[in-house]
C-alpha cells in the first residue's frame, strides 16, 4: 500500500497536479466507465464489420479460431477442380447448392468464335471439369454460353446475389469487390473452397478494423480507381494486412455503386482481408429489383435490417486513416507493383534516392523490368497496347467513362486497344446505348465478356516487352504475359492514352462525343 | 497433411520483398486441374532467362541451395493472389518453411492448410538470417515448432509466435473439415435459425 501511495504522489508530482485532484479524476474516469459497460450490453457502439461478423458466428471454440457461418461462394473453373476432387476423395456432398453459383470467366476466350471450341486443350478441360461437377454436385452454373456469364465479382451483385450483411467467400482475391454492399466479402484457397462447400463455414480469426475516411469531394478527372490507388500507394501493398478495411467519408458516399465497387476490389492490393462502404439509399436503388433480391414485402424488411448495419456513431476501430479527397489527382502505377504509383503529373522515381538495399534493389528491378528510366515524365511514356475491362472497370459505367474520352478520335496507329465488359448484361447493356459503336469506330476492339488480359489466362496476353495502360487492378512481373509492362489507371486515362499513344493528364483532355 | 515438429535444413535466401503469387507461380499453370505436379514450376519465370534457359542468377538455381527446406525471403511474402498453387508449388518443391517479416493474409492461410510452417521474425532477424545464408557455406537452420524457436549452430536463437490452434493442426497433420465437423449440431441449430433472414438468403 505505502508503495501504491508512494506511485500515486510521484505520478500527480509528474501531472503537476494535486493527489486530491488526480484521485478525483481517476474516480471519475472510473465510474464513466462502470455506466458506459453497463449500457454497453444492449448499446454498444460496434462497426459494419461487427454487426456482420457477430451475425454469422456459429461457434467460439476455446483457443481456436471462430466458426463462421458463409451465405455464399462464389466458384469459378481455376481454384475449384481440386476442392470438388477432395470432396469425391471425402464422400463429402456440397451442404447449401442454394448458397453456391458458379460461372467461368478467368480461361474464356474473348473473341466469340474461339469460345465453342477452345483451343487451349488444358483451359478447356479445366471448364469441362467445372461443368461436370456443378452437375455432379447440383450447383447452378452460369456457363460461356448464357447470358448471365461474366467475370464472377461483376455478376454477383447485377444478379443481386450480393447483398448487405452477407459474408462471401470465393476462390478469388477480389472478392474484396462485394463488399461495396456491406458485405463480409473474401477471397480464399482451394482448401477453404472445399471446406465451404463441405460446412458452409470457414474458421477464421477475427481480423482488425481499420478505417480510411476520404473526405471532401473529387477534383475533375479524378476516379474511384484513383482513390484506390493512391491509397495504396500511401500505405504500401502490406498497409491493411491482418485488417478488414472500412471506406468511409463524403468522397466515398459520393461515389456511384460501380465506384464503390473498384474501391473495394483492390483492397487486397492494400493487403487488406476485404473491403467494406456502408450500405445506403444508394445501395438499396442499385438492388432494388435484381433477379435475386428480396421482392415484396421481404423487400422492405430487408431495408429495415440493413439500414442497422452502417457502423455507429463511436464505434471504435483499430486503425483510421483519413484522406483529403481535394488532394487527389489521376494516377498511373510505374512499376511491378500496385503500391508503386504517381501522379500523372510527377516523374519516374529515382531509386537511388532510397535508403533501404532491398527496397532500392527492388525499385531498380521494377524499373529495369518496366523499361523505365527514372526521372522520365510519365506523360512522355508510350503505350502499345490498352486493355479496358476486368472485374475492377469492367462495369457498364467504366465503359461509358472511357466511351465519352473515346468519343470522336481514333485509337493512334502504333496502339492496339481492346474493350472487354466484365459480364453479358455489361455488354448487352452498353449495346443498347451504342458504346460498342463509339469504341469500334474509334478502333477498339469490343470483346466478349471474361477476365482476358487482366490476368492473361485466355489467349489475351502481351508480348514480351509490350507496354500496356490497363484497367485492371495488378501490375505484377508478366501478369499480363511474360515481359509485358502493365500500367494501372482509370477507364478514362486507358481510352485516352489510347488516343494520344503515351499517358496523359485527362484533366486536359477535350472532350467531343 | 504432412505432420511437422522440428526440421533442420539448409536454407535458401530470396532477398527480396513483396513477392507476389503470380511470381510464386505464374497463371499459365493454373489451369491444370490437379493438386500435385507443381514443384517443377515454382519461380518459373525467375527462374529462367528470356531464352528459357535456366538463370544461374537466380538462387533456385544455385547448386549451394539444392535440397533447402528452408526459404527466407523479404517481407509481405506472397501477397496478391489467392491462389493456393503458391502454397503447392512451394510445397511440392520441397519447402516445409519460410521464414519472413510478415505474409500476405490469404497466403498465410494456405500454407497452413499444406503442412507450410511460416515463421515470421523481426525485419532485423530477418535480415541477420539472410546475409548469413548468403554468406556461409551450407548453413543450416533448425526450426522446431514445438518450442516455437529457429536456431542456428553459430548461436542464433530467437523465438516466434504461432497461433496455438494452428501449431496444433500443423503438428497432428490435421485435417481441417473433421475439425469443422465437431461442431455440427451448433451449425445445424445456427442453420436452421439463420435461414429465416430472408435479408441474407442468396437467392430471394
Amino acid at each position: 500500500m505505502a508503495n501504491l501511495t508512494d506511485a500515486v504522489k510521484k505520478l500527480a508530482e509528474e501531472q503537476g497536479i494535486t493527489l486530491r485532484d488526480l484521485i478525483r479524476e481517476a474516480v471519475a474516469v472510473h465510474l464513466q466507465q462502470r455506466s458506459n459497460a453497463g449500457s454497453s450490453m444492449s448499446n454498444e457502439a460496434k462497426t459494419l464489420f461487427e454487426k456482420v461478423w457477430e451475425r454469422h458466428v456459429v461457434a467460439e471454440p476455446k483457443d481456436e479460431p471462430v466458426l463462421l457461418y458463409i451465405d455464399l461462394q462464389l466458384v469459378h473453373e481455376v481454384t475449384s477442380p481440386q476442392a470438388f476432387e477432395g470432396l469425391r476423395l471425402a464422400g463429402r456432398k456440397v451442404r447449401r447448392p442454394d448458397r453456391t453459383i458458379a460461372t467461368v470467366d478467368h480461361n474464356v476466350p474473348t473473341i466469340l468464335a474461339d469460345r465453342v471450341n477452345i483451343v487451349d486443350q488444358i483451359a478447356a478441360k479445366q471448364i469441362a471439369a467445372l461443368r461436370a461437377n456443378c452437375a455432379e454436385f447440383g450447383i447452378e452454373l452460369y456457363d460461356v454460353d448464357s447470358t448471365d456469364q461474366g467475370i464472377v465479382h461483376v455478376i454477383g451483385p447485377e444478379l443481386g446475389l450480393t447483398k448487405p450483411g452477407m459474408t462471401i467467400v470465393c476462390g478469388d482475391s477480389h472478392t474484396s469487390t462485394h463488399g461495396a454492399f456491406g458485405a463480409l466479402a473474401f477471397g480464399i484457397g482451394t482448401s477453404e473452397v472445399e471446406h465451404v462447400l463441405a460446412t458452409q463455414t470457414l474458421p477464421q480469426s477475427k481480423p482488425k478494423t481499420f478505417r480510411i475516411s476520404v473526405e471532401g469531394d473529387l477534383p475533375k478527372g479524378v476516379t474511384a480507381k484513383d482513390i484506390i490507388l493512391a491509397i495504396i500507394g500511401q500505405i504500401g501493398t502490406d498497409g491493411a494486412t491482418g485488417c478488414v478495411v472500412e471506406y468511409a467519408g463524403s468522397a466515398i458516399r459520393a461515389l456511384s455503386m460501380e465506384g464503390r465497387m473498384t474501391v473495394c476490389n483492390m483492397s487486397i492490393e492494400a493487403g487488406a482481408r476485404a473491403g467494406m462502404i456502408a450500405p445506403d439509399d444508394k445501395t438499396f436503388a442499385y438492388l432494388k429489383g435484381r433477379r435475386f433480391s428480396p421482392k415484396g414485402a421481404e423487400w422492405e424488411k430487408a431495408v429495415a435490417e440493413w439500414s442497422k448495419l452502417p457502423s455507429d456513431r463511436g464505434a471504435k476501430f483499430d486503425r483510421e486513416l483519413v484522406i483529403d479527397a481535394a488532394k487527389l489527382a489521376p494516377y498511373v502505377s510505374w512499376g511491378t507493383s500496385p503500391g508503386m504509383v504517381a501522379p500523372i503529373t510527377a516523374k519516374v522515381p529515382d531509386p537511388a534516392a532510397t535508403q533501404n538495399e532491398q527496397e532500392r534493389k527492388g525499385l531498380e528491378r521494377a524499373l529495369e523490368y518496366m523499361g523505365l528510366t527514372a526521372g522520365t515524365p510519365l506523360i512522355d511514356v508510350l503505350v502499345d497496347r490498352v486493355f479496358i475491362g476486368s472485374c475492377t472497370n469492367g462495369r457498364l459505367e467504366d465503359l461509358r467513362a472511357a466511351a465519352r474520352i473515346a468519343a470522336g478520335y481514333e485509337v493512334n496507329t502504333k496502339v492496339s486497344a481492346m474493350v472487354v465488359p466484365g459480364s453479358h448484361a455489361v455488354k448487352t447493356l452498353a449495346e443498347k446505348e451504342g458504346l460498342d459503336r463509339i469504341f469500334r469506330a474509334a478502333g477498339f476492339e469490343w470483346r466478349e465478356p471474361g477476365c482476358s488480359m487482366c490476368l492473361g489466362m485466355n489467349p489475351d496476353i502481351l508480348l514480351p516487352g509490350e507496354r500496356c495502360a490497363s484497367t485492371s487492378n495488378r501490375n505484377f512481373e508478366g501478369r499480363q504475359g511474360r515481359g509485358g509492362r502493365t500500367h494501372l489507371v482509370s477507364p478514362e486515362m486507358a481510352a485516352a492514352a489510347a488516343i494520344a499513344g503515351h499517358f496523359v493528364d485527362i484533366r486536359n483532355w477535350e472532350v467531343k462525343g | 497433411m504432412e505432420k511437422f515438429t522440428t526440421l533442420t535444413s539448409l536454407a535458401m535466401p530470396l532477398d527480396r520483398a513483396n513477392v507476389d503469387t503470380d511470381q510464386i507461380i505464374p497463371k499459365q499453370f493454373l489451369k491444370r486441374i490437379e493438386r500435385t505436379g507443381y514443384g517443377d514450376f515454382l519461380f518459373f519465370d525467375w527462374r529462367r532467362t528470356a531464352a528459357g534457359e535456366p538463370d544461374p542468377a537466380f538462387v533456385l538455381n544455385d547448386p549451394r541451395y539444392k535440397s533447402a527446406q528452408i526459404l527466407i525471403a523479404g517481407k509481405n511474402f506472397a501477397c496478391g493472389s489467392s491462389r493456393e498453387h503458391a502454397a503447392w508449388a512451394l510445397e511440392n518443391y520441397g519447402f516445409r518453411v519460410v521464414i519472413a517479416p510478415t505474409f500476405a493474409d490469404i497466403f498465410f492461410s494456405n500454407a497452413g492448410k499444406n503442412g507450410i510452417v511460416l515463421v515470421r521474425l523481426s525485419e532485423k532477424h530477418v535480415a541477420t538470417l539472410m546475409n548469413n545464408a548468403k554468406t556461409i557455406a551450407n548453413y543450416q537452420l533448425t526450426v522446431s515448432l514445438e518450442e516455437q524457436i529457429v536456431t542456428d549452430s553459430k548461436g542464433f536463437k530467437v523465438s516466434f509466435e504461432v497461433d496455438p490452434f494452428r501449431k496444433f493442426c500443423l503438428i497432428e497433420g490435421l485435417d481441417d473439415i473433421g475439425l469443422t465437423l465437431r461442431h455440427a449440431a451448433a451449425l445445424n441449430a445456427f442453420e436452421l435459425k439463420h435461414d429465416q433472414d430472408n435479408w441474407l438468403k442468396a437467392k430471394n
